[in-house]
């Protein structure tokens, strides 16, 4: 039946259909309250689960290694800087293949220090053999988290899996949601039964030292494990659509989502909840005769680069929309479009927006000013755009800025 | 300023408070109320760090269709202000749509109240209310009264469901009662 939940408490009762057996947990702001609720949950005897409270972000990422070494599910959260210090063992846990399911409830990075969202701290994690969901409202921030558990756990897959929702904006968001429980989970999410787990009985090293002769092959399986992801995520949106009817992009094999870009000249890519604003803009410029539509990567890692080339493929312009930059060269996501589309000769322009970053509001005129622009450049060569306007920060204040010469 | 939408059928709602009033719970509440009410809803806080008695803002959409706007609240089409003393720091009716409406908790009749404002202004003595009912000027309940009587968009038993399951018991009745005080307060 549905009710109201506000994010955090949504995620938690995600969470205790999951029924993890362990659940390492450090609080940061605006994460906290999931793990709170969780705690009040197992202080209740609602959840049985082992409830770690641990002395750091480190220590939470190393007693889920350990506790998913010895075959437990296992369920932490975290964002920001809390992530950085789990990143380290975390990169450890794709390469030891132990599955692991975090919420992340996505938060800028310092300096200067912000409570508020952005996609920075997820990005910053890409390379780390991570599989990293984003959902686009609560519901879907729920979903993800059985579908995160059903994937990481697949003893062909066995990966760390991370489920973003956007700090604020749907962590203490409340909405109508359709909650579940362990028993309608039951059929979807089998008992976790690892190959190899740590065993008095049967003693073995995981995570040892792999000289280069070996590394390589480590890290080609992990690799590989990510790209075969992609196969069970298509499995398991489709088997999580029979059971509850929620569908997420069924007929993308579940990594992407559209909305009215079947017949779009102008297509926006964003990855969360700002595609939530998005529809309205696209609805309000489908009014005037306008053929605006969105792509929404429900996946990065892996990045589904055939189900982004399929549908962006007919577009006259692009617009890849993000809270994100890579310090340096453009934003995590358009780098990773461009590569994708280019290397299929296409010349479709796109153009990469910055928005939104540590919690700045995207306003709907924000996005109106956006598609302007990208209609500007249909019909152009990405060359033609200007390698200056590769990136375009939306809403920069640029009164505030210092001067030329102090930049 | 924003544009409005013609096909937007949304509702919005800001609401002014300080920090500890209760202005978040409000919202949760009201929220709530529309759900039960049959309509899809959505309630959020201004994001950041609350402290007491510092002015704070809470928002809350509502609609018949499903709500996937995740911007703030610019232009609402009800202002709830649960301390008159915020009117000289806060502009409370920024933005406020000319046909909506600002419900003021104040013991001044409407035309005293000092806002720049085409939008219709309302008040009710919440405070006074929910002295009464409470013994203590948590006066959330009592304002909520006011707002389901003056605007329609909830419903009157929605509204006191939700108040008893969010404050159960005695505390529950006792909150029903100051909402149905406030809400036969208004016109």
């Amino acid at each position: 039946m549905a009710k109201m939940l506000t994010g955090y408490n949504a995620v938690a009762e995600a969470v205790k259909a999951c029924n993890p057996d362990v659940i390492p947990a450090y609080p940061i702001t605006p994460q906290t309250d999931i793990v709170e609720r969780i705690s009040e949950m197992v202080a209740d005897g609602e959840l049985t689960s082992e409830y770690v409270k641990v002395d750091s972000e480190f220590n939470a990422a190393s007693t889920a290694i350990g506790a998913s070494a010895a075959g437990a599910r296992v369920f932490t959260a975290t964002c920001s800087q809390g992530l950085k210090l789990m990143s380290e063992p975390l990169f450890s846990a794709s390469g030891m293949r132990l599955p692991l399911v975090l919420a992340v409830a996505n938060r800028s990075l310092s300096a200067p220090l912000s409570i508020w969202g952005d996609h920075t701290d997820t990005f910053a994690e890409r390379d780390g053999g991570m599989i990293q969901f984003y959902a686009e409202d609560v519901q879907e921030a729920m979903d993800n988290i059985a579908i995160a558990y059903r994937v990481a756990e697949d003893n062909e897959i066995s990966l760390p899996a991370l489920s973003c929702l956007d700090g604020f904006i749907l962590t203490h968001v409340q909405e109508g949601v359709e909650p579940f429980s362990e028993e309608e989970l039951s059929g979807f999410l089998p008992q976790r039964d690892p190959i190899y787990t740590l065993d008095p009985s049967n003693p073995k090293t995981m995570g040892a030292y792999a000289r280069p002769e070996h590394w390589t092959e480590t890290r080609y399986t992990v690799h590989k494990a990510q790209l075969k992801a992609k196969d069970k995520i298509a499995d398991a949106v489709e088997e999580f659509a029979d059971i509850f009817g929620r569908e997420y992009g069924l007929e993308h094999r579940g990594l992407i989502e559209t909305y009215r870009a079947e017949d779009a000249d102008v297509i926006l890519v964003a990855l969360g909840s700002i595609c939530g604003t998005i529809r309205y803009i696209v609805d309000e410029y489908r009014k005037k005769g306008e053929k605006i539509g969105i792509v929404r990567p429900r996946v990065y890692r892996p990045f589904p680069v055939e189900e982004l080339n399929k549908v962006l493929e007919d577009a006259e312009a692009i617009a890849v929309i993000e809270k994100d930059i890579s310090l340096g060269y453009q934003g995590g996501l358009a780098i990773d479009i461009k590569s994708a589309m280019y290397s299929t000769g296409s010349r479709i322009p796109i153009l990469n927006f910055i928005a939104g970053l540590a919690g700045r509001d995207v306003r709907k005129d924000n996005i109106r000013k956006m598609v302007e622009q990208t209609k500007e450049v249909r019909g152009k060569n990405p060359e033609d755009v200007g390698f200056e306007n590769e990136e375009r920060w939306d809403s920069l204040r640029t009164e505030i800025l210092p001067g030329d010469d102090e930049l | 300023m924003e544009q409005t939408v013609c096909w937007c059928g949304m509702e919005q709602i800001r609401i002014h408070g300080r920090g500890g009033q209760g202005c978040v719970t409000m919202a949760s509440m009201m929220a709530e109320a529309a759900f039960e009410s049959g309509k899809h809803a959505q309630g959020f806080p201004s994001f950041g760090v609350e402290r007491l008695g510092a002015p704070i803002e809470s928002y809350v959409r509502v609609d018949e269709r499903k709500i996937t706007d995740r911007s703030q609240v610019y232009n609402p089409d009800y202002v709830i202000v649960q301390d008159s003393t915020l009117i000289e720091l806060v502009d409370v009716a920024g933005g406020l749509k000319e046909d909506g409406m600002i419900i003021v908790n104040s013991s001044k009749d409407a035309e005293d109240i000092d806002i720049d404002t085409e939008a219709k202004i309302v008040t009710v003595d919440a405070t006074e209310i929910a002295l009464k009912h409470l013994g203590r000027p948590i006066m959330n309940t009592a304002l909520a009264g006011a707002f389901t009587r003056a605007t329609g968009l909830i419903k009157k038993e929605s509204m006191a469901g939700i108040i008893r399951e969010t404050f159960g018991g005695e505390i529950g009745e006792k909150n029903v009662k100051a909402m149905k005080e406030a809400y036969e307060a208004v016109e």
